[in-house]
């Protein structure tokens, strides 16, 4: 009864953004037929709206920078929970991975000697960060694309055709990631056999199938009202790998960025890069104080300036003076500007000031910083030459994802299955750092491209086996939202269909105002029992018109990856009572060294019951802790026994 | 300032026809022709197609005709027009309708594809390139291109001649052609490839006579015409004769 299209691949790599495209490269390029399925245009995925740089201790700008300094810059700033081995390979490879992309046409700004531009970011001790502008991640994007090109153009010699070895089905969107049925059993079996898919423009599904899939979706930031992400941040990969077995770890992480933009209310949200601090950018409050000096948490006093001339020093001479604590790791600043706001001492539009305009010259500001300057003139008529930006927090980022193998990048507990990009969960621990993100793109999408093809090479001559069964029921699930096929999805009980769309904006509002930048239990216990009530409703999700290019249909579908994600989210901040990186509970508000070793992990509650929202009421998900592997020796050593004491408990310490 | 009711017409309709739908929308302090169509979909034409992703001119998905000249939706403020005026927007013209506001824009992935990929010098390994800051300026602003498409979609070599698709590259691929021609190391003269000259015979430089209608379009605000093309055009006329160069130059020294 199927008439579903079928394609066989080696390799399937969902979204088409750095992480995507990296691993389609390595996969590919060690022999595999690879696919790559993206929401978007191909070219238009989030990475380029990274704006400061990828991070790489390349060592131009400071001789003294190497892996080590970057492996323990990035474990601070995740608060000691970051999986040790993947900071320590992200750390290891990243310079390689960016020298890479100049072999493959990128033009990074460059040292007077001509060799990349590297320049200081929150967190880094040495300015780390290669980058074109304020557009890093256009260049890394158009560079993986162009490279993308390149291989398709070798096939084409060879072959004939440009799609032979590397395809790219742009502006389809995945909703089930298919299992093989080992056993024969209907709920679908253990290993990875392919995805199911629709085609945006015209509606058609189509099921491609591959012993390896690799998810890198991104993040999940449209669950929030007050994002800097773009609509296709809806938690899919997060929510496929869930539903195909695997585990989420450490959800409760949501990076706030500490500088979106506040005014006008249209725009709010839209990020305002770190960069306009680390080139020398301040942050004031009402009465013109620069207040971050008062929020140096503990653990960073010795490595932070405790006034505003020791901090304006350190641009120049870095080496004998401390750096300005606009520079705190994102988590920090975000919270300061949230105290500040609270206090009063806000910015008429609820923000802070951020002021470029007395530190640089006119001339400099529109060089180094051009798409800001661009943003403001168009967006908010402002000048960020001649007066200050306002500013606030704005939710830009998951720590959390989907449990990996670190060397692998192999999702836990799902042969074929892997992750790689923001949607993998571990390498930031509980706050990335700006500029990890490009660099764990290129570092662990290239690992899981190329495990994935050895994966699949490895099963050439075993594929597994998709059934019709499960490509039926996947049909079935993307066609409830038209009450015209299937179970009326509708009028079930005489109930008038739920809009979508305002579905859409109550889960952002709840998961803003009761999960969102600061936590309290009784609001996140009410957010839990408001996602119930969603998920009830959500099943009513009807929408107009047909099957082609149709928004709403489309948003009908992404509301359950949002709801189970945002569930993720909620459940895994209430158990965690403790305040640390993009987690903050004002309840619960310091670091406790006993939670540094525990993981939550998220599971599918019934992960045999296909369809999701099951049992609306009792939840989806259910949580387990766990306790990490010891950090190796040989890392500790990198750290003095006093930094050590402030993070690692007694235990720890002294195995 | 406050809100108002605005006067809309939006383009309905698919491969097999259409036509401007009214609506009356509200419009608030601030914002984008963008909002205006994402409010269209919460409240009145939940299907109504349009395609956008970043909302801040970065990704160059939203390109539409507003009023019938070629724009980012994300980036037309409503402050520009007038609350009395009725605004039209329309999909790009040069492009096959899917449907609403959303086109095909194969072309240009076609036309990508066609262009020589960088060379990378034989002789330097990862990490050993070494490039001035003035050497890489000018590929570099290329290089901020959004790919949204607008430079395509209002170059009158397509616009009206559907005819021209086959052997014309487009602003977009021709600047890409002078991007890696214009890159300090690529090594595609040693391997026989002289990027000039691919402009010129495979591309279609010789059907661009300089109007700037593209640099005129372009959101992020690169010389297409003065940086790219004219100059493809001025190396690429050591080997052929171009009398649009001649006339180019003539126009560069009135309008400058």
């Amino acid at each position: 009864m199927s008439v579903v299209d079928r394609q066989e691949w080696d390799v399937v790599v969902v979204g088409a953004g750095g992480a995507g495209l990296r691993a389609a490269i390595e996969a590919r390029e060690r022999g595999a037929r690879t696919a790559v399925i993206c929401k978007s245009l191909f070219g238009k995925a989030h990475t380029v709206m990274a704006e400061g740089g990828i991070a790489a201790a390349m060592a131009n700008a400071n001789e003294h920078d190497n892996w080590q300094v970057h492996f323990r810059d990035t474990m601070r700033g995740g608060k000691f929970l970051n999986q040790w081995r993947m900071a320590e390979l992200h750390a290891r490879e990243a310079p390689d991975r960016v020298w890479e992309l100049e072999t493959w046409g990128a033009l990074f700004d460059r040292t007077k000697d001509g060799r990349i531009s590297q320049r200081n970011f929150g967190g880094h001790e040495y300015p780390r960060l290669a980058h074109v502008g304020d557009r890093t991640g256009l260049e890394l994007i158009r560079t993986l694309q162009q490279k993308i090109v390149a291989l398709q153009q070798e096939d084409k010699k060879e072959t004939g055709d440009y799609e032979s070895r590397l395809k790219v089905y742009q502006e389809c969107t995945v909703t089930r990631i298919l299992k093989a049925s080992d056993s024969g059993s209907a709920a679908g079996g253990s290993r990875v056999s392919g995805v199911f898919a629709y085609d945006r423009e015209t509606g058609r599904f189509f099921v491609l199938e591959a012993p390896s899939v690799v998810v890198a979706t991104g993040g999940i930031g449209k669950s929030f009202k007050v994002t800097s992400n773009s609509w296709e941040y809806t938690g899919d990969g997060h929510a496929l790998a869930l539903l195909a077995g695997a585990p989420l770890l450490n959800m409760e992480f949501v990076q706030f960025h500490p500088t979106g933009m506040v005014w006008p209310p249209s725009v709010k949200g839209i990020l305002v890069t770190e960069s306009v601090r680390g080139d020398g950018g301040v942050l004031r409050n009402s009465e013109g104080k620069r207040f971050m000096f008062d929020y140096i948490p503990d653990v960073f006093k010795e490595k932070y300036a405790e006034s505003e001339e020791e901090g304006d020093r350190w641009y120049e001479d870095p080496d004998n003076n401390r750096r300005p604590p606009e520079l705190l790791p994102r988590d920090e600043v975000a919270r300061a500007i949230n105290s500040e706001v609270k206090a009063g001492r806000g910015s008429p539009h609820g923000g802070v000031f951020l002021d470029v305009s007395t530190r640089m010259p006119a001339e400099v500001i529109r060089r180094r910083l051009p798409s800001m300057y661009h943003q403001f003139k168009e967006l908010a008529d402002v000048d960020i030459t001649a007066e200050a930006m306002e500013v606030g927090p704005t939710c830009h980022y998951v720590m959390g994802g989907i449990a990996v193998e670190s060397d692998t990048a192999a999702a836990r507990g799902v042969p074929g299955l892997y992750a790689a990009g923001e949607v993998a969960g571990g390498m930031h621990g509980s706050n990335r750092l700006g500029g990890n993100s490009l660099s764990d793109l290129l570092v662990f999408g290239r690992r899981a491209g190329w495990h994935a093809a050895e994966y699949a090479a490895a099963r050439a001559f075993e594929r597994p086996e998709v059934s019709d069964l499960e490509v039926d029921t996947a049909a079935a699930e993307a066609l409830r939202p038209f009450s015209a096929e299937g179970p009326v999805g509708g009028e079930e009980d005489g109930r008038p269909p739920e809009n979508p769309y305002t579905l859409h904006q109550e889960l952002q509002q709840t998961m803003n105002d009761l999960v969102g930048i600061i936590r309290r239990e009784g609001e996140m216990e009410q957010a839990l029992e408001k996602l119930a009530e969603l998920r009830v409703r959500a099943r009513r999700a009807g929408v107009e018109g047909h099957r082609q290019f149709n928004p709403g249909w489309h948003l009908a579908l992404d509301l359950r990856n949002m709801l189970l994600v945002s569930e993720c989210v909620a459940r895994a901040a209430l158990e965690r009572t403790e305040s640390r990186g993009g987690h903050t509970r004002e309840d619960h508000p310091t670091m406790d060294r006993k939670w540094r070793n525990i993981n939550l992990l998220c599971r599918l509650a019934d992960p045999t019951g296909g369809l999701a929202a099951t049992d609306p009421e009792r939840g989806q998900i259910d949580l387990v802790r766990e306790t990490t592997d010891p950090v190796r020796p040989d890392l500790l050593a990198l750290f003095d026994k006093e930094e050590l004491v402030k993070y690692l408990a007694e235990e720890e310490l002294y195995q | 300032m406050s809100s108002y009711e605005a006067r809309f017409k939006v383009w309905r309709g698919d491969v097999q026809g259409g036509g401007l739908e009214d609506f009356e929308v509200e419009v608030n302090d601030g914002e984008v022709v963008l909002d205006i169509i994402h409010r269209l979909q919460a409240t009145q034409a939940p299907d109504l197609a349009v395609r956008w992703n970043c909302k801040a001119g970065k990704c160059g998905s939203c390109s539409a005709e507003i009023n019938g000249r070629p724009r980012l939706l994300c980036m037309t403020r409503m402050s520009v027009f007038t609350r009395e005026e009725t605004i039209t927007v329309t999909p790009l013209r040069a492009f096959p309708v899917v449907r609403d506001l959303v086109t095909n824009v194969g072309f240009n992935y076609d036309k990508a594809r066609q262009v020589p990929a960088f060379v990378p010098p034989a002789d330097l390994g990862p990490g050993e390139y070494r490039m001035m800051q003035e050497d890489v300026d000018r590929s570099q602003e290329f290089r901020k291109c959004i790919e949204c498409f607008l430079c395509q979609d209002t170059c009158h070599v397509v616009r009206d001649h559907e005819e021209n698709k086959p052997a014309f590259a487009g602003p977009r691929f021709l600047m890409r052609v002078a991007e890696l021609d214009m890159h300090p190391l690529d090594a595609a003269s040693e391997t026989g490839l002289d990027r000039k000259q691919t402009a010129q015979d495979e591309h279609g430089l010789g059907y661009c006579n300089i109007t700037k209608c593209c640099t005129e379009v372009c959101p992020e605000g690169i010389k297409i015409t003065d940086n790219a093309l004219i100059p493809l055009k001025e190396r690429a006329v050591d080997r052929k004769y171009d009398p649009l160069v001649w006339l180019g130059s003539k126009i560069m020294r009135r309008s400058t």
